[in-house]
């Protein structure tokens, strides 16, 4: 069947098995390797994208299903050489340690900080829960979640740091 | 790498086109909702369908609404909207206590109401609630609806009242006044699946129970429905001593099978424990005496 899917603004057509997952799909047709394959079982939550901008994990939805709508990975959080406030947050705080649960925390965050503004440290724990993170940096991606949540109207549009 | 085995899929664009498909192409062709209980079990191909037929178009399948004394849940209703729904958390709230505790919240934006009670797993923290508020299910079929009870639906492990021809619509609550639920779980980490849950509610009149549901999850081949506990119930006057019994019951009356989470002994504790303390909360509730 052929199936056309919105990623992060891009018509994305290609014929497919019906029983493609959706996190394949992302991965093999646009080559957005950035949402990360983990577990198959959404349990870890690393390959979360936001769909329709809510957090879905796409080892569990077929790329079937996801036809007509709005897809958005970790690749749509930059925009221009300017990291989102949840990318920067990550960085300023060292939210990551191996980095292979980022991806989806990262898209997991965006989409409770579109809907939630001002998250308290509970309901980040909450929201991310989904999300399991192997080297057990739990605190310093709430940090940064936090950091995010602070720095959203002022911070949105930093330029990347340029590396010296 | 975890795929299902290969199937057609369609997707529905009204509730008589998904019962029509289902018809044209019989046992084999299965729904799928929020697929967060059936594309794991197709990838482990502990499910094969032939077919699949997606009825997440079905708008009209998906609202939380009171009409008189009566809420009706669609079944496409989330998990996040049923743990949102102010509306039953009012008249029912074991609801939010469950959605709480029903895996995760990235999992809760997917995964609806319809599909946790049609994949009927024992574990499974919504079959337990709806027994318990002695809600009602209406399933559709080629020759219309028919209501059916929780104990109706529920005909075995994995099994329910739902023919291959048909789609469950809609779950009905009746709002009774003196009404007071709740529901607790064990896990053995946050979204798991419960070691041991109870969902609990009572209805009490002038400091007496008039009515009673208790419904235990993941300790029996089925979801367990306390008919004995309840009867000891209706017409008691609410005690800890009460609730004590009430939970001896339940550890007796339970038939958990030992596993990875715990053996029997433990979990007929938990049942026990778990019931008590839902029939404290419940009663609090209804008498609005909550902490």
């Amino acid at each position: 069947m052929n199936v056309t899917i919105t990623i992060n603004g891009q018509a994305v057509s290609r014929e497919i098995e019906p029983r493609l997952l959706l996190v394949h799909f992302i991965r093999d047709t646009p080559g957005l390797t950035g949402t990360h394959w983990g577990c198959d079982t959404s349990n870890c939550g690393a390959c979360v994208v936001l769909m329709d901008g809510k957090p879905v994990k796409s080892c569990t939805v077929l790329a079937a299903m996801a036809e007509g709508h709005e897809v958005r990975t970790v690749e749509s959080l930059e925009h221009d050489g300017r990291l989102d406030p949840v990318q920067q947050g990550f960085h300023e705080l060292h939210a990551l340690q191996c980095g292979f649960c980022t991806p989806g925390m990262m898209m997991t965050a965006r989409g409770l900080l579109d809907e939630n503004p001002n998250p308290s440290e509970e309901e980040i724990r909450t929201a991310i829960s989904g999300g399991i993170c192997r080297c057990t940096g739990y605190k310093n991606i709430v940090a940064a979640i936090r950091w995010a949540a602070e720095h959203e109207a002022t911070t949105h549009g930093a330029p990347i740091a340029q590396e010296a | 790498m975890q795929t299902p085995a290969p199937f057609e899929y369609e997707r529905a664009t009204s509730v008589d086109g998904a019962i029509a498909s289902l018809q044209r192409l019989g046992p084999e062709a299965r729904i799928i909702a929020g697929g967060h209980s059936l594309l794991p079990m197709m990838k482990l191909r502990l499910a094969n369908p032939e077919h699949l037929i997606d009825i997440n178009d079905l708008r009209e399948l998906d609202y939380i609404r009171q009409d008189a004394q009566e809420i009706r849940i669609g079944a496409l209703t989330r998990h996040a909207e049923l743990l949102e729904s102010d509306l039953l958390a009012e008249h029912f709230p074991l609801f939010r206590d469950a959605e709480q505790v029903i895996a995760d919240p990235v999992v809760r934006n997917r995964g609806t109401i319809g599909g946790s009670l049609c994949q009927a797993d024992a574990a499974e923290d919504l079959s337990a609630v709806c027994t318990a508020v002695k809600a009602s299910v209406v399933i559709r079929g080629p020759g219309g609806e028919r209501v059916v009870s929780m104990d109706e639906f529920h005909v075995g492990p994995y099994m329910t009242a739902v023919q291959a021809d048909q789609l469950l619509t809609e779950i009905r609550l009746t709002v009774r006044p003196g009404a007071g639920s709740a529901h607790e779980k064990v896990e053995r980490r946050a979204g798991d699946w419960a070691i041991a849950a109870v969902s609990a509610a009572v209805w009490i009149d002038g400091g007496t129970i008039t009515d009673a549901g208790i419904a235990l999850s993941a300790v029996g081949p089925t979801t367990v429905h306390l008919h004995r506990a309840q009867e000891l119930l209706k017409g008691a006057t609410p005690s800890e001593d009460l609730f004590a019994r009430a939970g001896e019951i339940a550890s007796a009356d339970c038939s958990p099978a030992a596993d990875g989470r715990g053996p029997i002994d433990y979990k007929r504790h938990l049942a026990a424990v778990l019931t008590r303390r839902a029939l404290r909360r419940a009663v609090a509730r209804a008498l609005h005496q909550e902490a």
